[in-house]
């Protein structure tokens, strides 16, 4: 069974767990739809999942009840004046040059002045007060964990500091966990954003800036940059894998391992194309000889359900026309269209697939 | 007394504020539908999910071009540069600016800034890193070729345009007014436009040295920005949001402005709370330079930063406010007639206030962080910029139509072409809420289907269509109106300021003679008007000998001296025409034509100062 909800494309399972767990958690990816339906999608401010962003919603609502009521009453003015038209001022004399000017005072400075002061000032301390006590920085000595965060031209790093664990675009933590998110770039600034678990963060050349990432329930979130980077701005988006605590330690462990070597001899075989190739000028496989460093580590590519920042599934007809024909997938992202074989290409997404 | 030249020869010379008004709102309504026909583009793009009218490389240069053209070539040239250098000395009984050919060369200047910026898009090199432009994407690292040195240099010629620009309304505004229109009896317009100039004159060189920082960078080797070498990429954001914050007032306190001339004109009453609105306009931008770093919420500044400009922020809610209230209740104890101009200000302030309000939220630091770069904030600031700038221009329009044409424009189109405008910016803008919170960011060239954004999208590609629809309604109404409507006569509207008491359209002299004052609704006070009948009659306060401006002291607006002004002249277009050549020259680092230039606008300058033979005293 397969949903498709908040995902950039059809049929896509968000389950890849190990074989025994698969049933079970395609069981219950079946039944996240339902839960969200109504909610907004999956990338939704109005659908939080922790407390920091469940605060952020629950003031947003009352803003907007009071909002509102305020646009209703300037409305309400403009039609009562639709109403009057034809009268001047309240009873007064129709000759006077300022009809109603006293009351015209009142309301003046009693709406325009003093009862703006006291929304602004509720607004103020509620907001800058209260709730952003649990939206800034965390203090590193209440968080759990470290993950780092850092983007690219036009893809997310996630590297967890004292594993040798890197990924791209898919990032894994622990349920019910303060995680300590540090938000760099390699390049451009960027901005991590997962609306559903935290309000934004920039990343800043030569600046660390750090954001609380809790969730309060195992689940697929998704987010996406917020700050224009270029060209594939579009196409950098990321996936937050909520998983129970002993799921997480586990596949940080397979992640933290070096690459499997190969099995098949079709899989030998992509392999020295990989490493003879130019893939290895660019991309990581821990394990092996390659060690570029442009594009993303791809020691576990077969872990991951998406390709090219959430652009495409990852799932093997797709890989082998991202490899010969990104451009056209991800027109002026950073890897140049390969031109490769058939029997090439097919050892080559034999080989990849193999990265679990 | 004297007379324009004729033909195109007095056009490109002219100093006459109004011709040169004229000039600007042409421009500017060139540049609008470049603009508009951008964002048509990018809506019918992003009408339905994965769709590709246009690839991602043209997109950037798009949305960018968007912004620039509607900030810089649009709304400020269009405020200023049309409704403000028209009407302007009109409103304080004057018969020109104080510099007539310094405004004629910010106009040269502004036509070849447009002209300038808008070559990068037909040779396909626009520039592309949004008209925030934020370093190190517009660095020449990750943004080679010209499309970024486009940028730098167009704004930095736009911006002498307005500063110049700016510099003059100020002097006109303080020096030039009828003696007798002290400070506290000048029209709320001016206020308006006394705000909105002093805010370009000190937020300006914030974004000129930036932008000068940004082609030393690129072009040069210097590392202002370069944060391996000791620059810094914050630095670029605090010095253009000093600009660009106040920015936003100087765009809609004009608009403010327009709209508490026409409120009086349409109610019969004078505006609510005269001195409270007047000071607030002032007031606005003046605290609108201290909140420059609410749009760096996102950066990961310390909170308690953060905090001091979210205070700020708050703070700059209350002027608003007051004015907002002052109109309303001068609608509700005025006699409103609910014409198109009126119309559109009462729409201009729904528009208003729903934008203001989403503002407000903005001061809650959380909330800002968590929105901040979605769609939620594009429907903010449009419903501040379409809602609050544009509305109360294209009801200007409306309003002074009759005193720049001397005809009368059809009132049936006009209400059509509004209501068309209103539901449809609505449409476009509403949407843009909900789908901003649905998690859609800002400047994507597309998105994926399945995260809930397509009927939203699709909603607002509609509404775009339909606002289309409603300018072309008001444009039409006006050219055919031009040719085929009413006379209108000096004052069809009963309005309450200067300009209502002179014919339609006003002579090249403005006022025959200089006129009395003695409240900011001039033209209401009839023994002041009899007494200037009286006054031309007799031959008195007539001033015929040649150009002549009467100047009056700064706040009283006392009687001080008479100057004589400069007539048509050759060296604003000729000067505006040298620095166009300085600035493809700098384009092209051709540095040693770039010295040759300098040395012709030198010479240019030495023309300027010559003595002048003085035209016609007809």
């Amino acid at each position: 069974m397969r949903h498709t909800q908040g995902y950039p494309f059809p049929g896509l399972s968000t389950s890849r767990g190990t074989k025994p767990r698969r049933r079970i958690a395609a069981a219950a990816s079946a039944l996240l739809p339902l839960t969200l339906a109504g909610c907004g999608g999956r990338q939704s401010v109005l659908n939080p999942h922790s407390h920091p962003a469940g605060d952020i919603t629950n003031l947003f609502w009352v803003m907007m009840a009071v909002a509102f009521g305020g646009l209703a009453l300037i409305t309400g003015l403009l039609v009562l004046a639709w109403f009057r038209r034809g009268r001047r001022g309240f009873g007064a004399d129709a000759d006077d040059p300022h009809p109603g000017e006293r009351q015209g005072w009142w309301v003046v400075v009693g709406m325009g002045v003093v009862f703006p002061l006291m929304v602004v000032t509720a607004l103020f301390i509620v907001g800058n007060g209260v709730i952003i006590g649990v939206t800034q920085a965390p203090a590193a000595s209440s968080t759990a964990m470290t993950v780092d965060a850092i983007g690219h031209q036009w893809y997310w790093e996630f590297r967890y500091p004292g594993t040798k664990a890197v990924t791209a675009d898919e990032l894994h933590i622990p349920v019910r966990t303060r995680v300590n998110l540090v938000a760099t770039t390699a390049d451009v600034i960027h901005s991590f954003w997962v609306p559903e678990l935290n309000r934004k963060i920039d990343t800043i050349p030569g600046r660390r800036n750090r954001i609380l990432l809790y969730a309060n329930r195992p689940g697929v979130y998704r987010g996406q940059c917020a700050e224009y980077c270029g060209l594939q701005h579009t196409h950098m988006g990321m996936l937050v894998f909520v998983q129970t605590r002993a799921a997480f330690h586990a596949w940080l462990r397979g992640q933290a391992a070096p690459a499997a070597a190969p099995t098949t001899a079709l899989e030998r075989r992509g392999e020295q194309v990989f490493l003879s190739g130019p893939c290895s000028s660019c991309h990581t496989i821990r394990g092996t000889s390659a060690r570029g460093f442009v594009g993303p580590d791809l020691t576990h590519l077969a872990s991951r359900t998406t390709l090219g920042g959430l652009t495409i599934p990852n799932r093997r007809n797709y890989l082998a026309r991202w490899i010969v024909d990104s451009q056209h997938l991800k027109p002026g992202n950073q890897m140049p269209n390969l031109e490769l074989g058939r029997a090439q290409l097919r050892a080559l997404v034999a080989y990849l697939e193999s990265l679990k | 007394m004297w007379q324009s030249r004729p033909g195109v020869l007095g056009w490109l010379m002219t100093t006459d504020h109004k011709r040169i008004g004229l000039l600007y709102f042409w421009t500017t309504l060139v540049l609008f539908a470049a603009g508009g026909a951008e964002a048509l583009i990018m809506r019918t793009q992003l009408m339905q999910p994965n769709q590709h009218v246009v690839g991602p490389s043209v997109y950037d240069q798009l949305f960018t071009m968007h912004g620039i053209t509607m900030i810089f070539f649009f709304i400020i040239p269009m405020t200023t540069g049309a409704f403000g250098n028209y009407l302007l000395p009109l409103m304080i009984g004057a018969r020109d600016m104080a510099f007539p050919r310094l405004n004629a060369l910010s106009y040269w200047i502004f036509l070849g800034s447009g002209i300038f910026i808008y070559t990068s898009l037909f040779i396909g090199m626009a520039p592309n890193a949004g008209w925030f432009d934020y370093v190190p994407l517009a660095n020449a690292k990750f943004d080679p070729g010209h499309a970024i040195d486009f940028y730098c240099l167009g704004i930095i010629f736009n911006g002498i345009s307005s500063t110049l620009t700016a510099a003059n309304f100020i002097v006109t505004i303080l020096k030039m007014r009828a003696p007798g229109m002290s400070f506290n009896r000048m029209p709320l317009f001016c206020f308006a436009f006394l705000a909105a100039s002093w805010g370009l004159l000190f937020a300006l060189p914030s974004l000129t040295a930036d932008t000068i920082f940004l082609f030393l960078d690129r072009n040069v080797g210097t590392h202002f920005f370069d944060v391996a070498r000791g620059g810094s990429a914050m630095l670029w954001q605090h010095l253009f949001w000093i600009f660009g914050h106040p920015e936003v007032y100087i765009l809609i306190v004009p608009a403010f402005g327009i709209a508490t001339e026409i409120i009086p004109a349409f109610t019969q009453r004078r505006v609510v709370a005269f001195p409270l609105v007047a000071v607030a306009e002032l007031l606005v931008v003046f605290i609108g330079f201290g909140v420059w770093a609410h749009h760096m919420f996102a950066t990961g500044m310390p909170t308690i930063t953060v905090i001091f400009f979210a205070a700020a922020t708050a703070i700059v809610v209350i002027p608003s406010t007051i004015q907002v209230f002052a109109w309303c209740m001068t609608f509700i104890t005025g006699n409103a007639r609910f014409k198109t101009p009126l119309l559109f200000i009462a729409g201009f302030i729904f528009m208003f206030v729903a934008g203001g309000l989403t503002g407000i939220m903005f001061l809650a630091v959380p909330f800002d962080q968590q929105v901040t770069d979605t769609y939620f904030v594009i429907a903010h600031f449009h419903y501040i910029i379409f809602g609050a700038a544009v509305f109360p221009i294209f009801g200007g329009m409306y309003f002074w139509f009759p005193k720049v044409t001397g005809k009368l424009y059809f009132e049936l189109p006009g209400q059509i072409s509004f209501w068309l405008i209103f539901i449809g910016t609505n449409l476009l803008f509403f949407p843009m809420h909900i789908v901003g919170l649905e998690g859609m960011p800002r400047r994507n060239y597309t998105y994926p289907a399945g995260l809930g954004w397509g009927p939203a999208n699709l909603a607002e590609t509609i509404g775009s269509y339909i606002t289309t629809v409603g300018i072309v309604v008001l444009m039409a109404n006006l050219v055919v109106s031009y040719f085929r409507g009413l006379p209108a006569g000096p004052d069809p509207w009963h309005g309450a300021t200067l300009e209502w008491t002179i014919p339609s359209p006003p002579p090249e002299y403005n006022f025959a003679v200089i006129p009395k004052v003695s409240s900011a609704y001039a033209n209401w006070d009839y023994a002041d008007r009899e007494e200037d009948r009286r006054k031309l009659a007799a031959g008195v306060m007539v001033l015929e000998q040649g150009h002549e401006q009467p100047v009056s002291s700064p706040v009283d607006g006392w009687w001080a001296e008479i100057v004589e002004m400069p007539h048509d002249s050759p060296w604003p277009i000729l000067l505006g025409l040298a620095l166009a050549v300085v600035f493809v020259l700098l384009l092209l680092h051709l540095w040693m034509g770039f010295c040759f230039a300098v040395a012709g606008i030198l010479l240019v300058l030495l023309g300027w100062h010559g003595e002048e033979p003085q035209e016609s005293e007809a």
